[in-house]
């Protein structure tokens, strides 16, 4: 939240002549809120190692599979069903089509992490507007507008996504907007407390008595400390997004065949558990590292941006 | 209390399931070639079932009215896949199995992962706080569609200690690996929630009075701590509830457990319209109504909530 600290931080910059607003702004760079997050940021080992990995990851779905031999959908019959061996470059194994699964747990990863980006995307946007917007206006906008959020909070909303996706079919874009529709609520809820409690902050009082406009007002200090939140949970919301989506194709109503994602794959593996472990091993190993790495880099920014909230 | 219950059944709580309802109609309105049309072959006298069900013929109003009327009296239609019964049918012989996972993996997490909580938060900074925490960060991020062919692996193909499948009328060796699964998240998040909440209670200057007027531990925490502590926890039951569902989707289908959570992915994944939408507007209705239950248990213990 809004720390006495972040405030005073933020106060710092405010001239007393609207005319060294630009001079002032930029002796100050070197300790503003971000620089002295990144610092923070930067000594947090767990932190800073999952971004590592997770990088790592990111670059091995996008680029490793482009030496190994095989197609994502290329059946190779005379290797059905086969424990990882380096002869026939089946570096992963192969499913029980024969499908080579190094190339297919990478794809399953570009598949997943698209979803989540994009998922996540969809709900900040939506989120951050809904939740800007009602906390702006406030009043009546806001409350009838809290009150529908709340209505749409406490449907199961994952049953609502497959209701969607059984009736209008069951695409991939459909996937990112379904997924992202119904996972802003808490965004919104987020934005719409920090905007109301920073129309109200000492600075933000402060920098309209210096006579700083509205937009001034908006985009110099109420975006930069909203940011900082949205960020955070952004970061959260990807490993939930990525989840969400694994949910889906797990069951069989998400990415369809010959496609796939981390969670379909997932529900290959289970299948095949007793004759086949590594089918599941390493899908499942990219996805809970991945979602160990999203939740130690949000639980890091948060650590980051906001001291007091340990 | 009376009017804060009513208030928040009646007032809060109906509304709430009416939007759900209103949504859900208008959105599958909106589905390509009309709600009910599919590319599979439906016997005809299901189709026709349908269409006198929804009073396809109607003007869109008298749809919406007829089929909240229907609702109203608990009327689900018929089923798209199994033409000789109703979605009711088919949810009144799934229902035993969920509502017997559902409730021992709720308890169970309430239980285990209060426990857990404040034995953390009793030995803060020790290894068993460690140990406790490091458990639940685990808990917290492990997918349950990981874990359940993982615990199966284990359990069941390597250990030979507990079936792989199948449910056998909830016997209990059949009930172990499902409910571990699905409750394992929610003793995870908790834990996590008690523990927090009872360090900062702990700190608190009436727990210092109580502990300088000599009384025993063991009462301060029955007495004074546990309930502030347990606020929190009440007010993720809601969320737990609906995840636990949502689960039981996960967990019915890999075990091959024949509960709702089964039936709608079956549902889904069929196309049996009906069943979909019936199903969804049944968890809905059940997770509306718990909301409402939670926030009036909440009422009860925190009067402040009550205004």
């Amino acid at each position: 939240m809004n720390t006495p600290t972040t405030a005073a931080r933020l106060m710092r910059p405010l001239p007393p002549l609207p005319g060294l607003d630009e001079a002032l702004a930029q002796s100050i760079q070197g300790r503003s809120l971000w620089a002295d997050a990144r610092r923070r940021f930067l000594k947090n080992r767990a932190a800073l190692a999952s971004l590592v990995i997770l990088g790592l990851i990111v670059l091995l779905c996008a680029f490793a599979a482009l030496p190994s031999p095989h197609a994502f959908d290329d059946p190779d019959f005379e290797n059905m069903h086969i424990a990882p061996e380096l002869a026939t470059a089946h570096w992963f194994g192969t499913d029980s089509l024969g499908r080579d699964l190094y190339v297919r747990t990478l794809l399953g990863g570009r598949i997943s992490l698209m979803v989540g980006a994009l998922g996540a995307l969809v709900a900040v946007l939506i989120g951050t507007l809904y939740g800007a917007t009602a906390g702006f206006l406030g009043g009546k906008t806001d409350s009838v507008m809290m009150r529908f959020l709340e209505i749409l909070a406490s449907f199961p909303v994952m049953f609502l996504v497959i209701l969607l996706m059984t009736f209008f079919g069951r695409e991939l874009w459909l996937i990112f907007l379904a997924i992202g529709a119904v996972s802003w609520l808490d965004m919104a809820r987020i934005v719409r407390g920090q905007t109301l409690s920073l129309k109200r902050k000492e600075f933000v009082e402060a920098a309209r008595v210096c006579g700083v406009s509205r937009w001034g007002i908006i985009t110099r200090h109420i975006v930069p400390n909203v940011l900082g939140i949205v960020a955070v949970y952004a970061t959260l919301l990807v490993p939930s997004m990525i989840l969400f989506e694994s949910f889906l194709s797990y069951l069989g109503l998400g990415v369809q065949e010959p496609m796939t994602s981390w969670g379909a794959l997932l529900e290959q593996g289970a299948k095949a558990i007793e004759a086949a472990p590594w089918e599941l091993a390493f899908p499942a190993g990219f996805l809970v590292t991945t979602l160990f790495c999203f939740n130690f880099i949000g639980d890091g920014l948060r650590d980051a941006l906001d001291p007091k909230e340990r | 209390m009376l009017k804060f219950i009513f208030r928040r059944l009646v007032l809060e709580a109906l509304p709430t399931l009416l939007v759900l309802v209103t949504v859900t109609f208008f959105l599958i309105r909106l589905a390509p070639g009309g709600p009910f049309s599919t590319e599979a072959a439906m016997p005809p006298e299901v189709m026709a079932a349908v269409a006198a069900k929804y009073r396809l013929d109607q003007p869109v109003w008298q749809q919406y009215l007829g089929y909240l009327a229907d609702l109203a009296r608990g009327d689900f239609g018929p089923s798209f896949k199994y033409k000789d019964f109703t979605v009711n049918d088919l949810v009144w012989a799934a229902a035993p199995a969920s509502f017997r996972l559902g409730l021992f993996a709720f308890v169970i997490a309430v239980i285990v992962g209060v426990a857990a909580g404040v034995t953390a938060a009793l030995r803060q900074n020790t290894w068993i706080d460690y140990s406790v925490m490091g458990v639940a960060m685990i808990g917290v991020v492990l997918p349950n569609f990981v874990l359940a062919p993982a615990l199966a692996l284990v359990f069941a193909i390597w250990l030979k200690w507990l079936p792989a499948g199948g449910w056998e009328g909830g016997k209990l060796m059949y009930v172990v690996l499902p409910v571990a699964v699905l409750c394992q998240h929610y003793i995870s998040v908790i834990a996590r929630i008690t523990r927090g909440s009872m360090i900062e209670v702990l700190g608190s200057p009436y727990i210092r009075t109580a502990r300088a007027k000599g009384l025993p531990t063991g009462y301060i925490l029955r007495r004074h701590a546990l309930k502030p502590a347990l606020l929190p926890v009440i007010s993720y039951l809601g969320p737990a509830f609906v995840g636990i569902i949502t689960g039981s989707v996960v967990v019915e289908s890999f075990f091959g457990i024949p509960g709702i959570g089964q039936l709608f992915v079956n549902g889904a994944l069929n196309r049996d319209y009906p069943m979909v939408l019936g199903l969804t507007i049944l968890i809905g209705a059940l997770t509306i109504f718990f909301n409402a239950v939670v926030d009036i248990l909440y009422g009860v213990i925190d009067p402040r909530i009550r205004l």
